[in-house]
């Protein structure tokens, strides 16, 4: 049986949440007893696409043709699911991203495949095929079965704790006719924050609130994220009042993150914040309110001014 | 310009979430449901763009009798007419298939809907239609505007956004910034409940099944750490959480 994995490339390499899905794939592609082909749309040099070999790919294929360079919804997924066609694959997986779920949709659509995202663990194959995923945004979970001939699935950030070896996977280009498909859009500008850990695939975030009391007070914030390489969050009143971009705003109508750790500074924790953050590992709430219902969600607290706090932390960051 | 508007109807954020029938069957007991936060951004600016170019808008809904409430909202707000395809939406191909069947011999300029569910957050329904229909799609899209036959739009990237133009028609999954949510006046309630709403049968099938639910286990006690000794926070991480 064959297993397809989608991954993103980003500055000519995987994405750490592409490596993860291939990982996962390697595991489905074992228990299901088949192989496993990875799919990077993109420019990336074949050393660092070999790279997929290192977590359980045999072959990468690669298209890279030049109506590829911006994202591009449509031909993306035309892409995948020539490729899934062509290899007969049975069960196609990427990590979630806002790119890749558009990418999956229309390809399972075109295919008439199943598909379940927010997948967090591997599949039970013993009976029929279900996955686990999570649903009201992280607060439950839902076994789910696909019944249709080829399956989707979208697997959320840390499933799996990812494991390296060393081997090495074949390169093939690929070159598939996208007709006008790349003409159907044009890509006027984007506008992207540079030299910053991307947010949804970060492992440490430091996150602010309404408690950081206005956008001038981000820099000891700025100096905790810094030193620990974190990327940077905020709750939705701090996006709405302009003093943080919107695509740093984690919560229940903003970008869901899944990281080791999540430092709420100011936060208290509203249940539209807590369904952003709570898939990650260890939560961290500093807040002078002791009564703030963020600590009920928190491996570790700190009750206290977060001004006197995020210096004492980025400080000992840099002790370490 | 013709427009069509997806809204789902979703338990509130606030809610309490449970199952029955051993596990296999969300309790709708006790829930207060609402239109998807997502959706209703959409509405919101479908709304704005059927006020400001004419036309028709189009709400529909894939669920049951108990969503009339939420579709009877929509209409309140601004929607023309409204349309629920009577099925209970529990997969995203056969939700996605439902509208498509819907939407295909229509010539709607936009479709417009959430960027995923609050419900069920797979974020693949706009997808789907957009292929199912063979007209692109975009989503998350947080601006949208119109000149003529050419939509502008802003998408949420990683880090940033891209601003892109496309042809219409068009499928957007829809989120913040694109409009502020509309609250429904008096004349709007009143006018809504005379306001055509045809319900459909379901013909597609669904790929997926949901078998079993469950909660997550629950938080351990949190630690706290004085201001003082604020820097061993630190250490913990390091040797206790082991994720430095």
């Amino acid at each position: 049986m064959s297993v397809l994995v989608y991954t993103e490339l980003a500055d000519g390499q995987f994405k750490k949440s592409s490596l993860e899905a291939i990982y996962y794939g390697s595991k489905v592609a074992a228990q299901v007893g088949g192989t496993i082909t990875v799919l990077a749309i993109g420019i990336a040099t074949d050393d660092e696409l070999a790279k997929a070999g290192n977590f359980g790919a045999s072959k990468v294929l690669n298209a890279n043709a030049q109506n590829l360079a911006a994202e591009n919804i449509m031909a993306y997924s035309k892409v995948l699911s020539e490729t899934a066609k062509s290899l007969s694959a049975k069960i196609v997986i990427s990590a979630k991203s806002s790119l890749a779920d558009a990418v999956m949709a229309r390809a399972a659509g075109a295919l008439k495949a199943g598909l379940v995202g927010n997948v967090v663990a591997l599949p039970d194959t013993t009976n029929g095929f279900k996955v686990k995923r999570s649903i009201f945004t992280g607060k439950a979970f839902a076994e789910t079965s696909i019944s249709s001939d080829v399956k989707f699935i979208a697997v959320k950030k840390n499933v799996l704790p990812l494991e390296e070896t060393s081997n090495s996977a074949t390169v093939e280009k690929l070159s598939i006719d996208l007709g006008s498909l790349t003409e159907s859009s044009k890509v006027l500008e984007t506008i992207k924050a540079t030299g910053t850990v991307s947010l949804p695939e970060a492992d440490l975030v430091v996150s602010g609130g309404r408690g950081m009391k206005g956008p001038e007070n981000w820099q000891p914030l700025l100096d905790l994220a810094e030193a620990l390489g974190a990327a940077t969050a905020c709750s939705k009143p701090v996006s709405d009042l302009d003093w943080r971009p919107h695509h740093e705003h984690v919560g229940q109508t903003g970008v869901k993150v899944a990281p080791n750790l999540y430092i709420a500074c100011g936060i208290s924790g509203a249940i539209q914040h807590l369904a952003g953050v709570n898939s990650s590992k260890f939560i961290v709430v500093i807040n002078k309110d002791p009564e703030a219902p963020f600590f009920k969600a928190a491996d570790y607290g700190i009750v206290g001014d977060v001004f006197d706090v995020l210096p004492k932390l980025t400080a000992a960051v840099k002790a370490l | 310009m013709k427009i069509l508007v997806c809204i789902s109807s979703v338990p509130d954020t606030t809610s309490k979430i449970s199952f029955e029938e051993n596990d296999t069957k969300f309790s709708k007991g006790g829930i207060q449901y609402i239109i998807g936060p997502y959706d209703d951004y959409a509405l919101a600016r479908g709304v704005e763009l059927r006020e400001s170019l004419g036309g028709t808008l189009t709400v529909l809904n894939v669920g049951l009798a108990d969503a009339e409430p939420q579709i009877r909202k929509a209409l309140a707000i601004g929607a023309d007419d409204a349309v629920r395809i009577d099925a209970e939406p529990t997969d995203s191909f056969f939700v996605a298939s439902e509208i498509a069947n819907y939407a295909k011999d229509k010539s709607f300029d936009l479709i417009l809907m959430g960027r995923e569910t609050t419900d069920y957050n797979s974020g693949v329904v706009h997808g789907i239609v957009g292929e199912l229909l063979g007209i692109p799609s975009f989503s998350p899209v947080m601006e949208l505007k119109l000149e003529g036959n050419t939509a502008t739009l802003a998408r949420e990237i990683e880090g940033g956004k891209e601003k892109l133009e496309a042809i219409l028609p068009l499928v957007l999954g829809c989120q913040e910034p694109i409009a502020e949510w509309k609250i429904p006046n008096m004349r709007g309630i009143m006018s809504a409940r005379t306001k055509p709403l045809a319900v459909i049968a379901a013909s597609s099938e669904a790929l997926t099944k949901i078998e079993k639910y469950e909660l997550p286990a629950p938080k351990g006690a949190c630690k706290m750490i004085s201001v003082e000794d604020a820097g061993s926070l630190i250490k913990l991480l390091q040797t206790e959480a082991k994720v430095l």
